[in-house]
């Protein structure tokens, strides 16, 4: 009994640590997104502590800063373009990889996750340096290219994992029907893969969009994408303009995927709640 | 036939005149044209060969089982059919049409997978109406079929229902509709019950059979288990290593199995070993290994000295005093009490273990008794040396 008391006593305390510690960890790993965002509505014009009054003047400022808007701009379309380049790739990799047998097969399928290994650095480097010696300048087909490389490996692994889910059957089936391998691709196959394809597509995006260190030394003279341009910006001061840009980075590399992921939900059930409606 | 065939005019066949097979011709050349025929076929995997040299011409309208323990080629078969594996030698024709070259979507088969394979993402409609889709069937006749095949798996007005809400067994149903509903030339059915459980087992079982039968299309099945195969089929292909052992109906190959194998896959029959001693025309008296001799009815005269296999099932023997002949002295090993028989495992000398399967008249015998068994002298096959059939 007395044993049994020890030990309860004992498994609560063990309780309260695992909890203590675990809030630390996110207040650790929150703390700073919080200080940004709460900063940024600030009115003070020295971007720390304690705040002087609500104020959306930074995000004014930004909004008329030709710089920033140039550089979100340049952000979103090299984003946009790689999420679409990647998706298209990874699709017909993660399907060549899972249902075809050829020479090299293992091979290829750790070359192409090999870049999401490299350092991202020497990954950079390592670019420049093949463009330095075919002699070209650094270019956005370049810097494009670039995100294509970092963000395609992930694109693949997320499709090949549920494209291995995907029975074979399904497609053999569909054959059996009459279905050429193009129809059912189209048919059974990448309805099957969507969700994989929404998840990659939003990933590439993400990964492109917040990119820093790569993007340092791949983008052509005059150019900046978000992140080189708050680098460049912080060089010169820590302005709360600054922090209104932060949050805006947050808002696009968080709200895009759970944007992206509510929509597929809701494109599920209204799909269920139309057949619902038919079964009645 | 089912009367819906009349519909099916939308996908006629071109008959040409001088493209009768050769196999067609050898037959009397006006002799239907087999529904399903290989002719020397192999089927290889790299280097490992899966089939080698299957020939089999299939009735129009047969239900026939390819039965066989797993790794025997017999899935191997029925996926060539399909197009699904490419043969390495020789030729498939279907409805006397060379398809080795036709890809598996334009070649009109029906295909139910053990896994049943429906679209999980499709209602049930969409998924029966698949076939008919690619053959540009109109609409309001896809309907109309769709529910016909939906009536005929008796799940009627399931259209609108997505696979995951059904039941193993009303998968499969689904499955043989939509395989069905376009009316292929053959249904391809690829161990379609083992996933379900034993009772829906015996349900679909004798399901698929009557649908076979009223739709007369030519089934073409595979299954490792030997009570699927008796009690469904036409004809069965008893397969091992990738050839054919036996084919005959399911009477034949279980009463007069050609080889050791086909006796011993369909329903564990007795093989004893012995040398024939004496001759009597067709009675020959055999010295088994086990030391005690019996006496069989061959249909073949014997020489004496030759090494046979006298074939036994467990049904045809009887123990204690109803015994008619060839009376084997031994010993209870073990009982299986099975309510209105019993399976008895009987040692008759050297370790050779018989089995019997009888009904229980009187006491049950226990492990260790000593006991009699035995068997009329017709009620056995003989196999020679090579483990084949004398006959």
């Amino acid at each position: 009994m007395i044993a049994g008391q020890h030990q309860d006593k004992e498994g609560r305390w063990a309780w309260r640590l695992t909890g203590f510690i675990t809030l630390c960890v996110y207040i650790f790993m929150f703390a700073p997104i919080i200080a940004t965002v709460v900063l940024s509505f600030n009115a003070s014009m020295f971007g720390g502590f304690p705040l002087t009054g609500f104020s959306l003047q930074w995000y004014a400022k930004l909004l008329s800063n030709e710089q920033v808007l140039t550089a979100f701009r340049t952000s979103m379309w090299i984003a946009f373009v790689t999420a679409a380049v990647t998706t298209l790739l990874g699709i017909i990799t993660a399907y060549a990889l899972v249902r075809f047998e050829f020479p090299g097969k293992a091979t290829f399928g750790t070359l192409v996750i090999l870049p999401a290994l490299v350092p991202e650095t020497i990954l950079g480097v390592g670019l420049l340096v093949l463009i330095k010696a075919v002699d070209q300048p650094r270019s956005m087909g370049l810097l494009l290219l670039g995100h294509i490389l970092l963000a395609l490996p992930y694109v693949v692994l997320i499709t090949q994992a549920r494209m291995v889910g995907i029975r074979r059957t399904y497609e053999e089936a569909a054959l059996s029907l009459g279905a050429s391998r193009i129809s059912s691709f189209r048919e059974i196959t990448l309805p099957l893969l969507i969700p994989a394809v929404v998840a990659s597509a939003l990933l590439a995006f993400t990964i492109s969009f917040d990119n820093t260190s790569a993007s340092l030394f791949w983008r052509p003279a005059g150019v900046e994408t978000m992140p080189t341009q708050i680098l460049s910006m912080l060089k010169i001061s820590i302005s709360p303009e600054i922090n209104a840009l932060g949050t805006v980075m947050i808002l696009v590399t968080v709200g895009i995927p759970l944007v992206g992921g509510l929509m597929l939900q809701g494109l599920t059930r209204l799909r269920k709640r139309v057949d619902a409606k038919g079964n009645a | 036939m089912h009367e819906s065939l009349e519909t099916s005019a939308q996908t006629p066949r071109p008959e040409t005149a001088g493209g009768l097979p050769a196999g067609a011709a050898r037959d009397g050349g006006q002799l239907e044209k087999p529904a399903v025929e290989f002719r020397n076929i192999d089927i290889a995997y790299g280097k490992f060969v899966a089939v080698r040299n299957f020939s089999l011409a299939i009735r129009k309208g047969s239900f026939i089982t390819l039965l066989g323990p797993s790794g025997c080629g017999k899935t191997t078969i029925l996926r060539s059919i399909a197009g699904l594996v490419d043969i390495s030698a020789g030729q498939i024709s279907i409805g006397g049409k060379r398809v080795d070259d036709v890809p598996i979507y334009k070649r009109n088969i029906g295909l139910v997978f053990q896994s049943y394979a429906l679209f999980p993402h499709k209602n049930v409609f969409d998924n029966v109406a698949f076939g008919l889709k690619y053959r540009n069937v109109p609409k309001p006749e896809i309907a109309r079929r769709v529910s016909k095949a939906l009536e005929m798996v008796r799940l009627p007005g399931s259209e609108k229902k997505l696979p995951s809400q059904l039941s193993g067994g009303q998968q499969q149903r689904i499955a043989l509709a939509r395989a069905i509903v376009f009316e292929p030339e053959v249904l391809l059915l690829d161990e379609p019950l083992s996933a379900l459980d034993a009772n829906m087992r015996e349900e679909m079982r004798v399901e698929i059979k009557k649908i076979q039968k009223e739709t007369g299309i030519t089934a073409i099945f595979v299954t490792h288990d030997q009570e699927e195969a008796l009690s469904m089929s036409d004809q069965i292909v008893v397969m091992d290593a990738g050839t054919m052992e036996q084919i005959g109906s399911p009477e034949q190959v279980y009463e007069t199995p050609a080889t050791a194998f086909v006796a011993d896959f369909l329903g564990k029959a007795n093989m004893l070993p012995g040398v024939v001693s004496s001759v009597d025309g067709h009675k020959a008296t055999i010295t088994l290994s086990a030391g005690q001799a019996v006496t069989a009815v061959s249909p073949k005269v014997l020489t004496p000295g030759a090494r046979v296999s006298v074939v036994v099932r467990p049904q045809k023997l009887s123990v204690g005093a109803s015994v008619p002949a060839n009376k084997l002295a031994g010993r209870v090993v073990s009982t299986s009490y099975l309510g209105g028989s019993a399976i008895y495992e009987i040692d008759i000398g050297e370790r050779t273990i018989i089995r019997a399967n009888t009904p229980i008249d009187g006491k049950v015998a226990r492990e260790g008794e000593a006991i009699n068994v035995g068997f009329d002298p017709a009620g056995c096959v003989l196999l020679d040396e090579k483990g084949l059939r004398i006959a």
